[in-house]
């Protein structure tokens, strides 16, 4: 019996700790956002964030999507051969890397890439009084570490995404028109038959989802860290986990929102 | 007879983190123009009582009047329009990495006062050579200092926009004794060369008395003597005595576990 009841009592502890947590993070980012709209605002420290976020992660983002790309064209020429559907790796392609893998993809780079970063940088900030500093010198941290970057985590992963369609979709037309045969002409005709704006869109949007994640995911983890250096370390795994964790579950959200009929 | 109001005046501050209570019913005043050290063990109270002030921690209980208004009763602009007047070294200097010397010491003048960048740049030049540093120092990174460059550093940011108030968190902690004397006379340069009123927590016994012209202690949670820095090492008071002497046996009895 009293097993039973310790079980109960441990579940309703991990459900109450789950609803404080949720509290805390929605708090955290309506306070975060409505900075947004609030001023003063920090130029400078969106332009940085969003440099940090945009331009150096495009390596990273073009090889992912690059590859992506590729391997989806080799594996669904294998796949459609059997039913002598090659003619449809095109429409494959270019349907999964601009609604699915362009944005997902990205968005765990991004995650692993700059949510670690700012997780690590607003932690440590956080634990050598950085944070509580710039409180005594009249300065919202809200506004101006948080704030700046959610925008630029909201603005720098559409345009990753953008570049990691264009180079997806370029993968994937390298590989039919060098390994598999397909004339180039009628490659890029079959996929901008296919593709429909409401592909390109909807990935964008999931990009810009996703980069308000990782930001908040990083900014909140770093902002909340505590206990020295294992304290920052531990922020920064759980921003990237929780940032990973979240990207998916918002992918299925935003796909029904989408494409449910 | 009107007495002079104080320049900070706490009453019965409390605050208490679970069942720990860490500030038991401060009171105290800080005339206008004073040093003020307050002094207090490792784990006393004695930076909590200072994030209290500076409205990085909120009190369970108490008040907290600079220029006599209650800041704890101000609303979120007015409490900032009141910590504008505030200069604040922390421990660890707490410089920001991200931003080279010039700019941690301006960061006030662009921040609160709005201050064109070529101009908060020449008075962080000139504030740097107050505490010592050439102009040459401001292009660095605080991740390229020393620790008592820092420190210096952290003084010059505190001072940059000339507060009413100013606040030392352990200002000569892990300094060698000839940094931390460096240090202690130019808090009490800029001290009063600004005219401003400095309240210093420290358990450095030669800082204290370099620095304070007046001095008080802080045991469990309550301000237990307060006096003329001069009188620190001869207060009379068994604790202060044990405190201040260093001394194993006293009054004061540290939690060891064996």
């Amino acid at each position: 019996m009293s097993r039973a009841l310790n079980a109960i009592a441990a579940v309703g502890r991990g459900v109450f700790a789950a609803c404080a947590i949720t509290g805390r993070l929605t708090l955290f980012a309506l306070s975060g956002l409505s900075h947004l709209v609030r001023p003063p605002f920090y130029g400078r420290m969106f332009a940085a964030a969003l440099v940090e976020m945009a331009y150096f992660s495009l390596p990273v983002v073009a090889l992912t999507a690059i590859f992506t790309g590729m391997v989806l064209a080799l594996q669904s020429s294998t796949g459609l051969s059997r039913f002598s559907a090659e003619s449809g790796i095109a429409n494959l392609v270019v349907l999964s890397i601009t609604r699915e893998l362009g944005p997902v993809l990205a968005g765990l780079m991004v995650a692993g890439r700059v949510g670690a970063a700012m997780a690590a940088e607003i932690g440590t900030m956080r634990v050598t009084d950085q944070i509580d500093a710039l409180r005594t010198l009249s300065t919202n941290p809200m506004k101006y570490l948080v704030a700046p970057r959610l925008l630029a985590g909201i603005v720098a992963l559409p345009l990753l995404v953008l570049v990691a369609d264009v180079l997806g979709v370029f993968g994937g037309f390298l590989i039919a028109t060098v390994s598999l045969g397909f004339a180039p002409r009628i490659y890029l005709q079959n996929t901008m038959d296919f593709m429909q704006t409401q592909d390109v869109v909807s990935g964008l949007v999931k990009a810009s989802v996703f980069g308000f994640l990782i930001t908040l995911m990083g900014c909140y983890h770093g902002y909340n860290s505590r206990g020295g250096a294992q304290g920052v370390g531990a922020a920064t795994t759980s921003a990237v986990v929780a940032a990973s964790i979240l990207i998916l579950a918002f992918d299925y959200v935003l796909t029904e929102l989408f494409f449910a009929r | 007879m009107s007495e002079a109001v104080p320049k900070l005046r706490l009453r019965g501050l409390r605050k208490r983190f679970g069942d720990k209570i860490v500030l038991d019913g401060i009171d105290l005043d800080v005339a206008p123009g004073t040093s003020m050290v307050v002094i207090g063990g490792s784990g006393s109270g004695k930076s909590v009582l200072l994030k209290c002030i500076l409205g990085l921690l909120e009190p369970d209980a108490g008040v907290i009047e600079i220029d006599g208004r209650d800041i704890l009763q101000l609303d979120g602009r007015e409490r900032e329009e009141a910590r504008a007047h505030i200069g604040m070294l922390f421990q660890n200097a707490a410089l920001f990495d991200s931003l080279p010397v010039w700019e941690n010491v301006a960061f006030g003048l662009l921040a609160r006062q709005h201050m064109s960048r070529p101009a908060a740049k020449a008075r962080a030049v000139e504030v740097l050579a107050q505490v010592g540093l050439a102009a040459s120092v401001g292009e660095l990174r605080p991740a390229e200092l020393s620790g008592g460059m820092q420190k210096r550093v952290g003084l010059a940011r505190a001072i940059a926009s000339q507060p009413d108030i100013l606040f030392f968190d352990e200002p000569t902690t892990g300094l060698d004794p000839i940094m931390g004397a460096i240090i202690d006379g130019l808090i009490v340069d800029c001290v009063q060369r600004l005219g401003s009123t400095a309240v210093a927590i420290t358990h450095d016994m030669a800082s204290a008395r370099r620095i304070g012209n007046r001095a008080a202690m802080i045991n469990t949670g309550k301000i237990i003597w307060e006096g003329p820095a001069g009188e620190l090492m001869d207060s009379g008071n068994p604790i202060v005595d044990q405190f201040t002497h260093g001394r194993r046996e006293g009054p004061i009895q540290m939690e060891l576990r064996r």
